[in-house]
């Protein structure tokens, strides 16, 4: 972890209709960090993912990524400027294979197109050996290269899980944002997957991690972010938010002989 | 019936036992399979004459051959492009008809309207005007998803239509006649043997269906190397879930974009064809009709296969022919056939397949994993 910060989400405001879903939100996320947002259900955590992606422009605010502003930017171009991101309810390409679905990712960062396919140019061919093993190497990584050649419907929970995250990793992010990576996984499963998310920091990615469970998030994050309701309500390290009065009320309610 | 599905069922899968033999072959063994078959393709116009088989293929009341050129060629060739818009990019579209009927009144208009160009130099033309119009279609209708898009499209096809039939420039309802044809070839002499001339005339089909069906191979080659790419790739994750493409940096308009100019360039060709062919073309030639046949044939045949949307189209041109003695129930019986197949097996006759291979010849250094 460094102090440059790799993306500064800035005064955030998003509103659908009369429902504010993220009020004023500023988040700060420092090169090589893990950080964790957490807080609980309906609290604005894959808000906050969709505004960073471009899947909704916010209402009110920036976010600025590698000293430019991203606001803007149609949703493969900020992919191609390096965030990737995966699915809360897992989205893969499900009659693709698990190889070609990674590819697809891959392929973000390629750029021959028809003429050069239909030519078969060297450059498309050195591409498309690229792709493919790019692909392979992060099947391998994430411990699933034995199914690479399976639809991906056809995969294990726990396999379609980790193939979100080769896909998203091989548009060769900056920024990885993993969205609840651990719903539905048993103990041992969380186990690996912790050890998973420190070999893909470990490898240079900055990794943002929505979790509920409080296994993965104290264990894996450097730094944690509560939000609630829309609001951050607090900051800091895994130690300390767990302390936090206002994170145990959100969480827990606030009893009431103290109100 | 359902016994008959039962047996195609089975033939399926002898089919895959056929597929694992075909790989334990030699090139070169390989090769004289490929070569025969396509020699059985070019030999087709003497189908009905084998004994046995001949009955079943052979079409009462019109000439076989005219059955394999009209019909047959211009189904697989539309089906062909129709299968990359809907097939692959999985983009709805009920008004292909426009696009062929754009390739038939540029061949027209070059031609014999407006001008005496030779076929040969209309059909590249036509082909990028298609192209074009598929680009200038798309541009602002992309934008649309499912439903929205199929409406608009079927719009477009009535547009050009009813263009055609009231602009005089295009010949208004009286259409265009005297369209070009395809330039004779040959006599070519290779040692002993002669071959040729290949004569494009009005009585004989024959040469129009080997010019057609070399156009279909050179169709199914160049489609063949953009399914296997990064454009197929882009297509199909398109298709699957826009949404979650886009996020993977898939550029998704510009893939649209393309998916819609390929497949109206196919469109193109075929109408290209089909105008060389029968030398006359109207308005009443490219009715709406026709688009629900030709997505008939990419969805019968199997959506999204390249070889399922060829069978497709020989079906729905051949099936008619085939039952054309039935008379005025002919098209009953056509329907009916379409009903149960889409009962029986909604994917089509080939359904679309997971590529079981992996996209790239495996490294030799062991990259391929162990089932």
């Amino acid at each position: 972890m460094t102090n440059e910060v790799l993306l500064d989400f800035n005064n955030v405001t998003m509103q659908f209709g009369g429902v504010t879903a993220l009020s004023d939100v500023s988040v700060k996320i420092f090169r090589g960090e893990i950080l964790g947002l957490i807080g609980p259900n309906g609290a604005g955590k894959t808000t906050c993912f969709n505004v960073m992606t471009g899947v909704y422009q916010p209402t009110q605010g920036s976010v600025v990524f590698n000293g430019s502003d991203i606001t803007k930017l149609k949703r493969f171009q900020i992919t191609q400027s390096g965030i990737a991101r995966t699915f809360q309810n897992i989205r893969l390409f499900s009659e693709m294979t698990a190889v070609e679905n990674v590819m697809v990712g891959a392929d973000a960062r390629k750029t021959s197109s028809i003429p050069a396919a239909l030519l078969r140019t060297k450059h498309q061919r050195a591409e498309e050996k690229e792709s493919y093993d790019r692909s392979m190497e992060l099947l391998a990584l994430m411990g699933i290269a034995d199914r690479a050649s399976d639809a991906a419907r056809n995969l294990p929970y726990g396999y379609q899980r980790r193939l979100e995250i080769a896909r998203a990793l091989a548009t060769e992010p900056e920024l990885l944002c993993l969205d609840e990576p651990a719903a539905g996984f048993n103990p041992a499963e969380k186990q690996q997957l912790n050890e998973l998310i420190f070999t893909i920091r470990d490898r240079g990615y900055t990794v943002l991690l929505i979790e509920h469970d409080m296994s993965v998030v104290m264990n894996v994050s450097d730094r944690v972010v509560v939000l609630d309701f829309g609001k951050k309500i607090a900051e800091g390290l895994p130690n300390e938010v767990r302390s936090n009065p206002d994170v145990i009320a959100a969480y827990l309610g606030v009893p009431d002989d103290a109100a | 019936m359902s016994q008959l599905l039962n047996l195609w069922t089975r033939f399926l899968s002898l089919n895959a036992d056929v597929q694992v033999r075909w790989k334990s072959m030699s090139r070169a063994q390989r090769l004289s399979g490929y070569a025969l078959a396509v020699l059985a393709l070019y030999l087709a116009p003497w189908w009905p004459k084998i004994p046995g088989i001949g009955w079943l293929v052979n079409t009462p009341g019109t000439q076989f051959s005219t059955v394999l050129n009209d019909q047959v060629i211009i189904f697989v060739l539309v089906a062909l492009g129709l299968n990359v818009v809907v097939g692959l990019a999985g983009l709805l579209d009920l008004g292909y008809v426009g696009f062929y009927a754009v390739g038939a009144y540029v061949v027209g208009v070059l031609t014999s309207q407006h001008a005496s160009l030779p076929w040969i130099v209309a059909l590249p033309i036509a082909v990028l005007v298609s192209m074009l119009v598929g680009v200038i279609l798309g541009t602002p209708t992309l934008r649309l998803r499912g439903d929205y898009l199929a409406i608009v499209t079927l719009g477009f096809g009535e547009i050009i239509r009813i263009s055609a039939k009231n602009l005089d420039w295009l010949g208004a309802s009286r259409g265009i006649s005297d369209i070009g044809k395809p330039p004779s070839i040959g006599p070519l002499t290779l040692g002993p043997l002669t071959l040729g001339p290949l004569k494009f005339g009005v009585i004989d089909p024959k040469p129009y269906y080997w010019l057609g069906l070399t156009l279909v191979f050179l169709v199914v080659f160049c489609l063949y190397r953009l399914e296997e790419s990064r454009v197929g790739r882009a297509w199909t994750a398109i298709r699957e879930d826009e949404d979650a493409a886009e996020l993977m940096g898939v550029n998704t308009f510009k893939f649209k974009l393309w998916a819609f100019a390929i497949g109206a360039a196919v469109g193109g060709l075929a109408g290209a064809h089909y105008a060389g062919k029968v030398g006359f073309i109207s308005p009443d030639n490219f009715p709406l009709q026709l688009s629900i046949l030709f997505l008939a044939a990419v969805v019968l045949g199997g959506s999204g296969n390249m070889y399922g949307a060829i069978l497709g189209g020989v079906m729905v041109a051949w099936l008619p022919e085939r039952f054309r003695n039935f008379t005025d129930k002919r098209v009953l019986v056509f329907g009916i056939a379409l009903v149960l197949v889409m009962v029986f097996r909604p994917e089509g006759l080939l359904p679309r397949r997971v590529r079981t291979k992996s996209p790239m010849k495996p490294a030799s250094d062991g990259q391929e994993v162990a089932q």
